[in-house]
């Protein structure tokens, strides 16, 4: 919001506010009152949001940290009673997943992104910019029953490929918005400056400004990717799960977060621990990546040299 | 004069950009096609009634339709405040130290998975709803139709209260990013005046600041319409139109993950995209349209936490 506008949308309400303040009467030792009680009101509300949120990543460490094992990692998952197991299948099958939607959909995202950072202000630009955020925006079931539709019915199967299809479709537009950002925030007066010296445009845009945006890209890709990695909604209808070892993509597959699901509402002690390991374990990646990515986007993109 | 290069490389790009708008007109198409018998057979009464009897053909899903509202309504009265204090507390008051702490944990729970919160809640919440929060609230307000009948742990509460943790982050972070976006001059001018600090936020600060933090919360109240996981994992998932807060209910979203992989009919299969179809039109058109135009003003702000999440 410009100054201008905080302008005309404050002033009128903050002079009727001192009037009323001169009316009532409003004493200077009742304003401080009022102030520290509303100071006090905003810790509380600070602290009132903190306790449930840090006790749920106590918990996670806690319980995680109890159900954490090599073999949680290498091994299959063991019939019900037998103790021990792991989900060996679930990570192979959640790679797989990523490696379908990546290849799917990260070509597609970062070509978008440049498309929107080169051209901002046509009507293409536009339209796609309110789709992604749309997208971005939609409920991920809906993604995933889609998929269903246009790729498991047609097949008669559910399949890796499926499940890959429906993040992708996810990934894409998270990865355009996220390359665009990054690009814009390399000066213009690079572009003009590559583009007067006689490149041509495709090589300014590779040779440019791409490595100049390249960390902040980069980490862009990889919080998509680890956001996209804990989706369930759309591999409930596509990738399906699978208890055995699968890595091929016209089978059902099975997923980590699949499997936390699967586990975390099973009647045994043993498959819940596991969940709760397993939780641990994908929320350690997604916590790695987004402090990362917090560094990243604090240091100056672009050096002068 | 462009070269052969730039044509495959403008080609490529547009294709690119083509393709995201393709992907929603295609996600839009599939369920339009796969819902039009469920439209044309059941048309209104999809979303007027109340009985949803897959077997004899009965798809009404009044009960889904206002359980999303009210879990994700309650969630968002509860989250809101919070979530803006808790930015105002950051941003404001906290020591720098304490400040980049909160933002990176804030940053940190907005990511986890769904399914994660989903298994947290079934394990701790669900519990607690049921030994401590139902007893209390029916201790206060029993008499009323809102906390009546016994609490078996998940229920709409439960779910609104998850839900509530959910978004609160993000309002949190959008917040954060709004108010400390407001230029430092104008609460030096607000300070300079006389204003006491609260003073400053109420009139300097969050009147600058309330486009901003009015479009998070609707992006939050989008996600917490479609949320999915979570609310299947507490909501009880019972078709039932109650009164009671306590009593166990459904959404649209916990009714596609339950039912979507079972429907034994194509009645019911059409039913359920049509029930997707109304959860798209109603997180897209209701929220994202508005939350997109209020938050274009500060769009830098948004983009920084969307980047960083």
């Amino acid at each position: 919001m410009t100054t201008d506008e905080a302008r005309t949308t404050t002033r009128p309400s903050a002079a009727w506010r001192a009037q009323a303040d001169v009316r009532t009467a409003a004493s200077l030792a009742g304003r401080r009152r009022r102030d520290a009680l509303m100071r006090i009101a905003i810790a509380l509300s600070a602290a009132l949001a903190l306790i449930p949120l840090v006790l749920i990543l106590g918990y996670l460490l806690v319980r995680g940290l109890g159900g954490l094992s090599l073999a949680l990692l290498t091994a299959l998952p063991k019939p019900v009673g037998e103790p021990g197991g792991g989900i060996a299948n679930a990570i192979a099958g959640s790679l797989l997943l990523l490696g379908i939607a990546a290849v799917c959909g990260i070509p597609v995202g970062l070509l978008a992104g440049t498309y929107l950072a080169e051209r901002p202000n046509g009507r293409l630009a536009a339209v796609v910019r309110f789709v992604a955020d749309v997208l971005n925006g939609t409920p991920s079931i809906v993604v995933g029953i889609a998929v269903w539709a246009a790729v498991v019915r047609p097949m008669q199967r559910f399949s890796a490929l499926a499940g890959g299809v429906a993040l992708a479709v996810i990934l894409a537009p998270l990865v355009a918005r996220t390359t665009e950002q990054m690009l814009r925030l390399v000066p213009p007066t690079v572009r003009e400056a590559a583009l007067a010296l006689g490149f041509t445009e495709w090589r300014t845009a590779l040779r440019v400004i791409a490595p100049a945006a390249g960390p902040g890209i980069a980490t862009g890709l990889l919080v998509a990717l680890s956001r996209v990695a804990g989706e369930t909604a759309p591999l409930l209808f596509t990738a399906f799960g699978n208890p055995y070892w699968s890595v091929s993509p016209s089978e059902p597959i099975a997923a980590v977060p699949l499997q936390i699901y699967t586990y975390a509402l099973s009647p045994y002690d043993e498959w819940r621990a596991q969940a709760w390991a397993a939780a641990l374990g994908l929320v350690g990646v997604v916590a790695v990546l987004t402090i990362a990515a917090r560094a990243v986007a604090r240091r100056p993109r672009v050096r002068t040299r | 004069m462009t070269g052969l290069g730039d044509r495959v490389w403008r080609g490529t790009t547009t294709l690119a950009a083509l393709a995201i708008p393709a992907s929603l007109g295609v996600i839009s198409v599939v369920l339009l096609v796969g819902a039009w018998p469920t439209l044309r057979e059941t048309g209104l009464a999809l979303v007027l009634d109340r009985s949803w009897e897959p077997r004899s053909g009965a798809f009404g899903v009044a009960a889904a339709l206002v359980g999303t509202l009210e879990t994700s309504l309650l969630a968002v009265l509860i989250a809101a405040p919070l979530g803006i204090g808790t930015a105002l507390y950051t941003v404001e008051f906290a020591p720098t130290g304490v400040s980049r702490v909160l933002a990176t944990i804030c940053d940190i729970l907005a990511a986890i998975p769904s399914v994660v919160y989903g298994l947290w809640g079934a394990a701790i919440l669900v519990p607690l709803v049921r030994t401590v929060v139902a007893p209390a609230l029916q201790a206060v307000g029993g008499r009323t139709p809102f906390f009546a009948g016994p609490s078996y742990g998940a229920g709409i509460l439960t779910a609104a209260l998850l839900l509530a943790l959910m978004i609160l982050p993000f309002v949190t972070a959008v917040s954060r990013e709004v108010i400390a976006a407001v230029p430092v001059a104008q609460r030096e001018a607000a300070l300079a005046l006389g204003a006491t600090r609260w003073e400053m936020l109420r009139d300097a600060v969050l009147p600058a600041a309330k486009t901003g933090i009015a479009g998070g919360i609707a992006l939050a109240l989008g996600r917490a319409l479609g949320e999915t996981m979570a609310v299947t994992m507490v909501i009880g998932n019972r078709h039932e139109l109650s009164w009671s807060l306590l009593a166990p209910g459904y959404t649209l979203a916990s009714l596609l993950a339950n039912e979507f992989g079972e429907a034994a009919s194509d009645a019911h299969l059409s039913a359920l995209m049509a029930v997707a179809l109304l959860l798209l039109l109603l997180v897209t058109l209701a929220v994202n349209a508005i939350a997109r135009r209020l938050v274009r003003t500060v769009r830098a702000g948004l983009a920084a936490v969307e980047v960083t999440r």
